[in-house]
């Protein structure tokens, strides 16, 4: 995908946002630290263009939720900002890559700390496969298959696949 | 890279970089703090113990909020009520409490150096906290402190901090002077000879008999407790001496500079080392203090226990490329790839 195509996709899944909720009455847009933060911001641009409303944008670090503390080296790496209250929101989770969704079971765990939403959705750029849980996206700008152990990279110039280097960081 | 810490026992023990990531950390435990529901599951399962030889309130309930807002277990190993009161020495005591299979003891005693001890006798598995050792140490007393000035005075390279009153017998003026100097403050000690430890070569720090003399140039006032005790020490002669003397008066504040802030590790005395009215100023952030301190503590018993980062408190910012070249566990059948979209 090259920076047109990442633009596109964003445009098309802000219409399906938008057609999925009819319209964007209660919905909130919660982009997932790191990756998630600017193509949230990048779905508000879209969704104001598209239905002339802004939904609110937070942003969510789901470090401290993740099972793996303890097995893999996680810092919280920013800050939670939440800029409304959550209860009966329609909640738009956005993150760049969906591998083995546990980072969006933490992000579900971490909501609940912010009040009971009405419903939650799952919008992804690149759905690269691989789960482990029983977790799928509602909005996928791309279905990627991959291997294990290629790396995705998405950013407003396009989604690269590249082989992991593991001693070349 | 510093070196790995399985413990928090000194503030001589972190080096600039771990005291940075350590306050950068902070701010994510003090957000979590904010929350609707300001608790977390970051250290579910971890079990935190309590050794206090000594009484505490603030520090033991700080350190009990801290854990329970990470969802860790905590006991308290109460001295009053225990076998200690029988004769059992603190190595037995120790190793008993680490024989029922805790993850981190967070000690305090009147006696330098417990920690260390404490430290030595464990196996690694077990992380020590030093929550204040005799005139010693009182290290997250001085990160909370840190973490404070940073958040009112934006860092803390550059200002200029007078600790006043009793440094002798203070073991969070030990710590404050560590970490202060590390981070780049300029310190002042400001108390009468006799409240000043008998050796100050070494100390990173000015000293001054004069509080009126230096009120003016400092960024940060930190006051600290007047102990009752000193008295019958013979080490001032009144408490209303040293009220004239070193005591935070509303006429000295008028000295102070407007953006200057002021400390006090509590519990405070009022009107004898900050008059009632000085510490209930905007300038006082003896709250923020206290609010400051549960998130700081967060901070380290994550870093301790749950952060599962080498146990090493200066590693670099991590990156998704380091948690993505972590291995992972292999699935035993590969999952299907649904078709794509369209």
């Amino acid at each position: 995908m090259d920076a047109d195509d990442v633009r596109r996709a964003i445009w098309r899944m802000g219409h399906e946002i938008v057609e999925r909720n009819h319209g964007l009455d209660g919905v909130v847009l919660v982009g997932l630290q790191t990756g998630g933060v600017a193509l949230a911001h990048a779905f508000a641009d879209a969704l104001h263009e598209i239905d002339g409303a802004s939904p609110p944008v937070g942003t969510l670090d789901v470090a401290l939720y993740r099972d793996d503390i303890g097995i893999r080296p996680v810092l919280p790496e920013a800050v939670t900002e939440i800029p409304v209250d959550l209860d009966g929101a329609i909640v738009v989770l956005v993150d760049d890559v969906l591998f083995t969704g546990r980072t969006i079971r933490a992000a579900l765990d971490a909501l609940n700390a912010f009040g009971r939403v009405r419903a939650v959705q799952l919008a992804v750029m690149v759905d690269r496969g691989h789960r482990e849980l029983p977790i799928r996206p509602d909005f996928v700008g791309k279905n990627l298959p991959t291997r294990r152990d290629e790396m995705v990279n998405v950013s407003p110039s396009g989604v690269d696949l590249g082989e992991l280097v593991k001693d070349g960081r | 890279m510093a070196a790995p810490h399985q413990h928090l026992l000194s503030i001589a023990d972190l080096d600039v970089d771990d005291l940075d990531q350590l306050l950068r950390l902070t701010d994510a435990f003090a957000e979590v703090s904010r929350r609707q529901i300001p608790k977390v599951p970051a250290l579910r399962g971890k079990n935190v113990v309590w050794l206090f030889y000594e009484d505490s309130t603030r520090t033991r309930l700080s350190f009990e909020q801290a854990a329970k807002r990470l969802s860790a277990d905590t006991m308290t190993f109460s001295v009053s009520s225990s076998s200690v009161k029988k004769g059992e020495s603190l190595r037995d005591t120790v190793l008993t409490i680490e024989a029922m299979g805790v993850d981190a003891i967070v000690v305090r005693h009147g006696s330098a150096g417990v920690p260390w001890q404490v430290a030595r006798w464990l196996d690694d598995r077990v992380s020590v906290v030093n929550a204040g050792d005799g005139w010693h140490e009182h290290p997250t007393q001085a990160l909370l402190d840190c973490y404070t000035i940073r958040e009112h005075r934006g860092q803390v390279a550059g200002l200029r901090i007078g600790i006043v009153g009793d440094i002798k017998h203070s073991r969070v003026a030990r710590s404050d002077v560590l970490a202060f100097t590390a981070l780049g403050a300029e310190v002042t000690l400001v108390a009468p000879p006799t409240l000043l430890p008998p050796n100050l070569d070494g100390w990173p720090v000015r000293v001054s008999h004069d509080l009126d003399s230096v009120l003016g140039d400092l960024d940060v006032v930190y006051l600290l407790r007047m102990q009752r005790e000193r008295m019958t020490e013979h080490l001032v002669p009144s408490l209303r001496e040293y009220t004239t003397r070193y005591g935070l008066t509303q006429r000295r504040v008028g000295a102070l500079r407007d953006d200057a802030i002021v400390m006090h590790p509590g519990p405070m005395n009022r009107g004898v080392e900050i008059s009632a009215e000085v510490a209930d100023l905007p300038r006082s952030v003896i709250i923020d203090q206290v609010r400051n301190g549960v998130a700081v503590r967060m901070a380290v018993l994550y870093l301790l226990l749950g952060s599962g980062v080498d146990r090493v408190l200066g590693a670099a910012p991590l990156d998704a490329d380091a948690l993505l070249a972590a291995p992972l566990p292999e699935p035993a059948v590969e999952p299907e790839i649904e078709g794509a979209m369209q």
